[in-house]
């Protein structure tokens, strides 16, 4: 019976591709599995959009958006009604094709990310050997959006919206692969599946998730910062500053493109999301071994929800960084720390089995961050800011 | 230690989550339909014609004697006197505003017209809803829209209003007493005062031509209103 639950969704897509011919199965399959990722994660982003409203409200003292039905939870339908209905404006001198364009790249290069994702037991679009390859490639192709929808306006502040989104982009593109790599070494495979298979063991009950080891910890912490920053969430969200660049690279789209850019944003988060949750959260296996007769899926879709909550809880907690201390960070503090984090996974493993390898991979990295810690906040790198004011 | 001011902001956002579910003190918005805050008395928008009794057409303390129109800075009040007169609050007979129009999208909000209003008739309003899709006909408020009881004024303006109140009734007892005193004095005397006070009063806007006239008659003190006299005579000064 549980097992039915975790894979009812595989079984009703092989139930539907049945009633038709065997040449169209393999078509009819994967459309059926890109229809279920196009409708399920535009309503999460939907969900998401009035859980952060509520949510940022809450940690302000207010209440949030309550008017459009109970609780105010048809405030998406409102905000998708009034996007849809308001005027596209394209100005006179942007370059229209690209302008057109970017939007268009970015949703759809968020979407492909979804294509390597394992959300389940056996629900992936397809199990590439290369997973973690393709999913970093396709989430690069969203700085070449960022950038044309910059360039394309014809306007100085999305020009600088452009410009700080593809510098921060690239410069935390490459903290986020070096945690990612960590994994890659110890598990062995470059493949999403495999890697959610190597995690989804459990001992004394507890599972093998890459979060419970000294690497996986700095890693996963790393990795969070890295794409906080690569889905331009506050404090990283620089790029589209709404009080210093009018909302950055999208300052000069309006109506529904503006909303393709929201939903971009949005998907990038979920996708970023369950790229940790599988990489380091053990992806849809059960926190516990006891409750593993619970779906999959169910197990997937909260980790990527609790990790949703905590963006949101950081975005109402931070003020946003300055470019010299987002860069200072990303290369002088971030950068060193995962390199280090990769000499630790390899310790790790070749320590083998016992008590000591903890100590040992744990020591250093306490170390490490208690030094570069004090050090970065000394030299002022990305500690407190000095003020000198003009006499 | 480094992250540990992080960790510290995170605390307090959970606590201000947690805390606005638990304590309804934390939240320090108003849900503005249907809860209000009372406005504070010194809060003012837009003015307003106060009358006296039940009718706002017989009770209207305005004289249309234009000087808020004159003053006003933008140039948002347009009066039109009547042909006719009516008694005022002490009995008098006093010409009242045909037309008195305030563009309150033009207004300021800078309250000169209370000001220089030497009847109280003018006030400031602190009625904020006022929205409207029309944004000519429905900004531009009519004398029946302007006026407004005086107990709507105490009710916005206690303190001030019973000030106001006050001087008005010091100086109708005043103007009875000295109704009085002229019916007891001999005859003669009475008609010419009478006649000189009400002059004094209703001609103020009149052509500078009667206010040689008018002026030395008002002087010894039969205008009943003291606060008056000496704010309309240098105004037709200018006039002339």
């Amino acid at each position: 019976m549980a097992n039915t639950l975790d894979q009812i969704l595989v079984l009703l897509k092989h139930w539907i591709v049945n009633f038709l011919p065997v040449a169209l199965q393999p078509f009819v399959s994967i459309l059926l599995s890109v229809i279920a990722i196009v409708a399920v994660f535009p309503a999460l982003f939907a969900l998401t959009t009035v859980l952060e409203r509520k949510g940022l409200g809450r940690m302000q003292n207010r209440i949030g958006p309550n008017r459009t039905g109970p609780y105010g939870i048809l405030q998406p339908i409102a905000d998708g009604i009034k996007s849809l209905t308001k005027e596209d404006i394209v100005p006179l001198s942007a370059d229209a094709a690209v302008h057109f364009l970017a939007p268009l790249v970015l949703v759809v290069a968020v979407f492909l990310g979804f294509a390597v994702l394992p959300m389940g037991r056996n629900m992936q679009l397809v199990d590439m050997d290369a997973g973690l390859l393709f999913f970093f490639a396709i989430g690069a192709s969203t700085e070449l959006s960022v950038f044309m929808a910059g360039w394309s306006s014809r306007n100085k502040y999305s020009l600088l919206g452009a410009m700080r989104g593809v510098a921060q982009m690239i410069s935390y593109e490459v903290p986020l692969l070096m945690s990612s790599v960590a994994i890659v070494m110890i598990t062995g495979s470059l493949s999403l599946v495999k890697i959610v298979e190597a995690q989804n063991q459990y001992s004394y009950g507890l599972p093998h998730w890459y979060i419970f080891t000294p690497w996986g910890f700095a890693g996963f912490i790393m990795f969070a910062i890295a794409a906080t920053a690569e889905t331009n969430r506050s404090p990283f969200d620089l790029p589209e500053g709404e009080s210093e660049l009018v909302a950055g690279y999208f300052t000069e789209y309006s109506g529904f493109k503006f909303a393709l850019f929201f939903l971009g944003e949005y998907l990038g988060m979920f996708s970023i999301s369950g790229l940790g949750a599988t990489l380091f959260l053990g992806g849809w296996s059960a926190p516990l071994a006891v409750l593993q007769f619970v779906p999959s899926w169910i197990w997937f879709f909260s980790k990527v929800m609790l990790s949703i909550c905590v963006l949101i809880w950081i975005r109402g907690t931070l003020p946003r960084l300055r470019q010299d201390q987002l860069m200072n960070f990303a290369w002088k503090f971030v950068l060193p720390m995962t390199l280090l984090n990769l000499f630790d996974a390899a310790l790790w493993r070749f320590l083998g089995e016992g008590w000591l390898r903890w100590v040992v991979c744990s020591a250093i990295l306490i170390l490490a961050y208690g030094v570069g810690g004090q050090f970065g906040m000394r030299r002022k790198h990305f500690g407190r800011r000095s003020y000198r004011y003009a006499e | 230690m480094l992250g540990e001011g992080i960790l510290k902001g995170l605390g307090e956002t959970a606590r201000n989550f947690a805390g606005s579910f638990v304590s309804k003190e934390r939240l320090t918005t108003v849900e503005y339909p249907e809860e209000r805050v009372t406005l504070p008395e010194a809060s003012r928008n837009f003015p307003f014609l106060v009358y006296d009794g039940g009718d706002w057409e017989a009770g209207m303390r305005c004289v249309a004697c234009q000087i808020c129109e004159k003053e006003c800075p933008p140039k948002c009040i347009y009066i039109e006197k009547s042909k006719d007169k009516k008694p005022d609050f002490v009995g008098k007979m006093q010409i009242y505003p045909a037309r008195f129009d305030i563009d309150i999208s033009v207004c300021m909000s800078c309250q000169i017209c209370v000001e220089v209003c030497p009847f109280e008739a003018i006030k400031m309003d602190n009625e904020f809803e006022l929205a409207t899709d029309d944004r000519f006909g429905g900004l531009l408020l009519d004398r029946k829209e302007l006026a407004k009881p005086n107990e709507y004024y105490h009710k916005i303006h206690p303190t001030e209003a019973a000030k106001v109140d006050a001087r008005l009734a010091e100086e109708k007892a005043k103007a009875e007493a000295k109704a009085k005193a002229a019916a007891e004095a001999p005859k003669p005397a009475a008609p010419a005062a009478k006649t000189a006070s009400s002059a004094a009063s209703t001609s103020t806007p009149t052509p500078a031509a009667t206010a040689p006239a008018t002026t030395p008659a008002a002087e010894p003190g039969t205008n009943p209103m003291p606060k008056a006299a000496p704010k309309t005579t240098p105004e037709e000064g200018d006039a002339s």
